[in-house]
């Protein structure tokens, strides 16, 4: 079931085509990978999720009905990406505030609070106010208050800057608990080796507009070269063929690039016959950061501003 | 309970429950009674610093003495010396000036003067115009044969007394109790507005710049979260005035139960029969005046006023970032029509029906400074309708603008907006 269903959103800005013409579904338990160049449109897409904006056009269907911003607020939880707490208020007075402007009893919010405390360990901090805290810790205390209400859809802006890695991986764990429980996430990024780790469906969005959609392995798939790794002492000789191209040649080490009409099992008999031993063969798929790249690459760095009438 | 009431309450709990809030509120008082006490104090006590001046008297205008020359001068009169020669001498032989009093026509006197090493004070000046003008006067009483002593006998010396006929039966007015009671209550009015509208701005911009108001525009409306703090903050402020007047009230019971002498030893000052029955004419003052309509009229101008302005510093908090000067520039063209209505108090203070003072009470970005200004004097009842009906509509039209800048700008990062923009984003649709 889809969770989340854009419809042709669109959001111009008096200088911007901030969101243009964009749709996309995302389903139940997924976590959304929203990925794009700074300046793409993400945060503005995100803030039209949240209810911050309304689009100009198009339609936000959340759980099969028509969004409508103020009542489903229980239903969304939403981390910006440059934190948001007040500081000189206590840790344990913001997060049960927090849960409350999102819908919570006050004593349904305070056992919640208290599971998250004892479970990120952070007891202790109930009386402290958050500009006691270092950067990592207001990030977990962020995830928390973002978390807490149990909401449907939980939709993390950069999540893991500032954290050390043990932090991050407490709170990637919790990431893959809320979805295996049923949560959707959207997390937005543009650091590709933690989309290619925790996400299961990937978007990419450029100048306001969508110009990838699909699972991880699906895109890798589309956009592979025929690239394959060969595990063996090759020598020199014994690339006078035209059946691959050779990419790059270590002692040990081969990365080869099928020919028009080859199959891997031709290059391995190729080799075979050459009596060159063998270790390993392996098909190499593009990384999501060499495809980002690929595809951003060329379209100017930054955005520039245009008229829109 | 509903979202906007939690917003009120953190917004009013966190200010409340700071020890600084405590602190202010009950030391501002303190300071204020401390500092009145001190300037009365000051000006009640002789100044033990006795001036001596010299005086030059070619006409021998005093004769060589000026009688009642009272507490504050001593004067030395230097024989044998005129204008010219004494000049030069005055600072050597320890004088800080010297009157010169050249011989004149007792029909045209002119060209007395007082020279000194610095500018005299005004109450040196007029000091002694006041023994020239009175010795003139003698010299010229003698000259058409009239004894001074007997026309001091014959110059009578009146006070008026001035009664407003109420419903109530006559009350004593009090002048000048009821001019410090509407000049305090005006001031109060614009230093709340001014105190409690930056603190609204500065949360507003506290709340941009942490990027809490992302998360928590998430979850309510843009419009709740100012209105939620503009109330919460405004009920700081009724709380700090409560707390004023019941300290007020507990210091007027408690201080003669503390000290059952104090009142005796002020009437027993004796001495000074005068300040004694000062005092009674200032109770006298008080108890004359509409104390409830004060309290009331206060209350009503006070959350009208910081309600009409604080929606304008929560769109200025909206649309600067931390740069602290932007929000000066900004702040500027709001500030400009409190001191307007400032102004126009303190005249209105003592013309309270002129049309400048009428029209400052119906304007209504300056209604609730100037108004306070009038109100121990009789306002018709149509100009205090019509200025609180005013005062109401401007509040709800200023916020329902300002709303929508901030809705824009609490989201907006960056450059800060022209007016241009802001103007176009109050007044656009939806």
């Amino acid at each position: 079931m889809n969770v989340l269903e854009l419809e042709h959103i669109k959001k111009y800005f008096a200088t911007q085509k901030a969101v243009d013409d964009i749709s996309m579904t995302i389903a139940e338990g997924q976590i959304f990978g929203l990925l794009g160049p700074n300046g793409a449109g993400k945060t503005t897409l995100l803030r039209m999720i949240t209810g911050i904006f309304y689009p100009d056009s198009g339609q936000i269907t959340l759980n099969g009905k028509k969004f409508d911003a103020l009542n489903d607020a229980i239903n969304i939880g939403y981390m910006p990406e440059e934190r948001g707490l007040y500081k000189k208020m206590k840790i344990g007075e913001q997060a049960l505030y927090l849960a409350r402007l999102k819908g919570m009893s006050k004593a349904d919010a305070m056992t919640e609070i208290k599971r998250w405390f004892v479970k990120f360990e952070m007891e202790s901090w109930w009386n402290k106010k958050v500009e006691d805290l270092s950067k990592g810790m207001s990030q977990k205390l962020q995830f928390v208050t973002t978390v807490l209400h149990r909401p449907k859809l939980i939709i993390l802006d950069e999540p893991f800057s500032g954290l050390d890695p043990v932090n991050a991986n407490l709170i990637k764990d919790e990431i893959f608990n809320l979805a295996r429980n049923g949560t959707t996430i959207i997390f937005s990024t543009h650091r590709m080796e933690q989309v290619e780790e925790i996400c299961n469906h990937i978007a990419l969005v450029n100048k306001g507009k969508k110009i990838l959609d699909g699972t991880v392995q699906q895109v890798k798939q589309d956009f592979k070269e025929n690239i394959y790794s060969l595990g063996a002492p090759v020598l020199a000789e014994h690339l006078m063929t035209h059946i691959f191209e050779v990419v790059k040649h270590e002692p040990g080490k081969l990365l080869l690039k099928l020919g028009e009409g080859t199959s891997p099992n031709d290059v391995l008999k190729y080799f075979i016959n050459q009596n060159v031993p063998i270790i390993s063969f392996n098909e190499v798929l593009p990384s999501l950061n060499d495809i980002f790249i690929r595809l951003v690459e060329g379209t100017a760095a930054a955005r520039q501003f245009q008229t829109i009438n | 309970m509903n979202k906007v009431g939690l917003i009120i309450s953190r917004e009013y709990f966190t200010r409340v429950k700071k020890k600084s809030f405590l602190i202010t509120t009950i030391l501002v008082p303190l300071v204020i009674i401390g500092f009145y006490a001190a300037i009365i104090a000051i000006s009640l006590k002789d100044s033990d610093e006795k001036q001596t001046i010299a005086v030059v008297d070619e006409a021998n205008l005093f004769n060589g003495q000026i009688p009642d020359a009272g507490k504050s001068f001593t004067f030395k009169f230097i024989p044998n010396e005129t204008e010219k020669t004494f000049i030069t001498k005055y600072k050597d032989q320890g004088y800080q000036s010297f009157l010169y009093i050249p011989p004149f026509d007792l029909n045209k006197p002119d060209k007395f003067i007082l020279h000194s090493q610095s500018s005299a004070s005004l109450p040196t000046t007029s000091a002694i115009e006041k023994y020239i003008n009175k010795a003139i006067r003698d010299k010229r009483l003698v000259a058409q044969g009239f004894d001074p002593k007997k026309y001091e006998s014959i110059v009578a010396d009146v006070n008026l007394d001035n009664t407003i006929d109420t419903k109530d039966g006559a009350k004593k007015s009090v002048a000048g109790v009821a001019y410090a009671v509407s000049f305090a209550c005006g001031i109060l009015i614009y230093m709340m507005m001014i105190i409690y509208g930056t603190q609204v701005m500065r949360g507003v911009t506290e709340e941009k710049t942490n990027r809490i108001a992302e998360v928590i525009v998430s979850s309510v409306k843009p419009f709740q979260l100012m209105m939620g703090k503009i109330i919460g903050i405004g009920a700081v402020g009724l709380t700090q005035f409560a707390i004023w007047i019941i300290l007020i009230f507990t210091m007027q019971l408690a201080l003669p139960l503390i000290f059952p002498d104090l009142l005796n030893q002020v009437n027993n000052a004796g001495n000074n029969a005068e300040t004694a029955s000062m005092a009674a004419t200032a109770m006298q003052g008080f108890s004359s005046l509409p104390l409830f309509k004060i309290a009331a009229s206060f209350i009503f101008y006070f959350l009208g006023g910081y309600l009409t302005y604080a929606s304008l510093f929560a769109a200025v908090g909206s649309v600067v970032s931390e740069d602290q000067q932007e929000a000066q520039q900004l702040i500027f063209p709001i500030l400009m029509p409190i001191i307007l209505g400032f102004v126009i108090m303190t005249k209105a203070v003592n013309e309270p029906n002129s049309s400048l003072a009428v029209f400052g009470s119906l304007f209504p970005l300056t209604s609730p400074i100037v108004m306070m200004g009038r109100i121990t004097y009789d306002i018709p009842f149509w100009q205090m309708a019509l200025s609180m009906l005013l005062l109401v509509g401007c509040f709800l039209l200023f916020t329902w603008i300002t709303g929508k800048i901030y809705r824009t700008g609490i989201l907006m990062y960056g450059k800060k907006p022209s007016w241009k923009e802001m103007i176009k984003w109050g007044f656009r649709k939806s």
